[in-house]
């Protein structure tokens, strides 16, 4: 079995139920996201839309955070989901670096590493992942990559020439699809980051500890 | 390039909050300078061993002395920077040997174990239950403290080519830049260290291998800094931050002058005039610009969004 997300942008408003019901299931710290939904607006007044990606670890088959923990805290479990062991952690942040996704965060509360687990404790008692429970349009599709009849299988099938994956040259394989995607969406150079253009300004974090 | 289609989309981020974007700051420039120092010093003993080894009476302890401090600097720092540092048993206790940073640590830790051995050795000559002999123990440990000294100066090229994110610091050329780092600044610290102890033959010898490091680290630098965005968009988009305006030009043109520029020319005037004081001023420079020009290089992939 190998777990995995996929992502139809067409389906996506924005409403961030998945970041709430993400923040709310794994009681992730202010400051700090397991999801996150980036809003990205295109064109020139009155020719403008609003585009909505949702982020979170891409939980790849070749993970870089893995390969880079010095003390395996950082590890796949037999679903294909890259867990983190937050006992284990030494807060190093090698696996911030290594992660080309930007989905590995230092939690202000613990210290430690932590992520998008895919909600494996969920998935250990035959739930499906949070974000996906509160999505009211279906736009996150989960399942078994390798089972050829469940839904993300036959969705990667019906939208072939569509899916793509965020930064596949890194060669991470990641197990997290988006159909409907444009570069705006998968890649972080094709937008401009403006000072006053956010919705949010003057956003304070949490410290983090150490000296950074 | 994607880059280019901005001003066809105007496509600007209304709603994203990033991560906080430096992770590794300023310790961890403190750990690869002082591990550069720590491991430089090995090199250049062990080449005035081999060059002119009745130079190293009175240059072995002090020259050892100093290299174990730096490299406790270098692992105190490594520590600090860990947001667990009470846990850092568990890299001993739970390895993964995939991970340079596993490997680095064990490295390490058997270099300065093995520092300290000749340490004790060449402090306790009368008294040693080890050797009689104290220098000739302290020259055949040498040799197998360079051997190690190599690895362990490469490690962290290891650990930033394994940051798949930063597109910037790629293997061959951070482990070119690591030997370079700890020639540069060893030679550099043993001029300063040797002073008058050195015969004008020896400094003139670790002059060149100041000198000849500079030139190396500079073009090295220089050849990333004219080509890097001419293969990788990301590589691109880092090295603006360096470039023009940028946020860390300034600071990146300043650690090339002190730690490379002014030195060469300093060690081309020291050459000509045999002027001592050029030469502790070039391995001051050095020694001083190399951490600027490592924390720049350690800062400028941070900043780039990840997503």
């Amino acid at each position: 079995m190998q777990l995995g997300f996929l992502v139809d942008l067409h389906l996506c408003m924005g409403c961030k139920g998945c970041e709430i019901a993400c923040k709310v299931e794994n009681e992730v710290p202010l400051s700090t996201w397991r999801l996150r939904v980036k809003y990205v607006d295109i064109g020139t007044f009155p020719e403008t839309k609003r585009t909505f990606t949702p982020l979170r670890c891409n939980h790849c088959e070749h993970a870089p955070c893995e390969r880079i923990c010095p003390v395996s805290a950082l590890h796949y479990i037999e679903n294909g989901i890259v867990n983190i062991d937050k006992d284990r952690c030494i807060g190093c942040a090698s696996c911030v670096m290594a992660c080309p996704y930007g989905a590995i965060y230092i939690d202000p509360e613990t210290q430690t590493a932590d992520k998008c687990t895919y909600c494996a404790h969920r998935i250990a008692s035959s739930m499906m992942p949070a974000c996906v429970v509160a999505c009211p349009v279906e736009a996150n599709i989960f399942g078994d990559l390798d089972d050829k009849t469940s839904n993300i299988s036959r969705y990667i099938q019906q939208h072939e020439s569509d899916v793509q994956v965020r930064k596949p040259e890194k060669g991470t394989e990641p197990h997290h699809f988006y159909v409907g995607a444009g570069s705006v969406n998968l890649n972080p150079l094709a937008s401009k980051r403006e000072e006053g253009y956010s919705l949010f300004n003057k956003i304070t974090h949490l410290p983090l500890g150490g000296h950074h | 390039m994607i880059h280019e289609t901005i001003a066809a989309t105007n496509a600007v981020v209304t709603l994203d909050i990033p991560l906080p974007d430096i992770f590794w700051g300023w310790f961890v420039t403190m750990n690869m300078w002082a591990k550069s120092i720590g491991t430089g010093l090995i090199f250049m003993l062990f080449l005035l061993l081999r060059k002119n080894s009745s130079e190293m009476n009175g240059l072995r302890t002090p020259v050892i002395i100093i290299s174990f401090v730096m490299m406790n600097v270098f692992l105190l720092f490594t520590l600090a920077d860990l947001h667990q540092p009470l846990r850092m048993w568990h890299i001993f206790f739970y390895p993964h040997w995939t991970s340079a940073i596993t490997v680095g640590a064990w490295m390490a830790l058997v270099f300065v174990g093995l520092e300290f051995v000749m340490i004790a050795v060449m402090l306790r000559k009368e008294k040693c239950l080890i050797t009689k002999d104290a220098n000739g123990f302290f020259d055949k440990t040498l040799f197998w403290v360079t051997l190690l000294a190599i690895p362990v100066t490469l490690y962290t090229a290891g650990i930033m080519a394994e940051s798949t994110a930063r597109e910037l610091w790629q293997m061959p050329t951070e482990a070119v830049q690591m030997i370079l780092a700890a020639t540069l600044s060893g030679s550099a610290a043993i001029i300063l260290i040797g002073g008058s102890k050195l015969s004008d033959e020896s400094k003139n010898f670790f002059a060149s291998i100041l000198g000849l490091s500079a030139l190396m680290a500079f073009t090295v630098y220089m050849s990333e800094y004219i080509f890097g965005a001419m293969k990788a968009e990301e590589v691109g988009a880092i090295l603006a931050y360096v470039k023009g305006d940028g946020e860390y030009a300034t600071m990146f043109w300043v650690g090339q002058w002190l730690a490379y520029i002014i030195p060469m020319v300093l060690i081309g005037l020291y050459r000509s005039n045999k002027n001592a004081s050029l030469l502790s001023l070039a391995a001051i420079l050095a020694i001083a610009g190399l951490w600027i020009v490592k924390h720049v290089w350690l800062v400028i992939p941070q900043l780039l969004p990840l997503s």
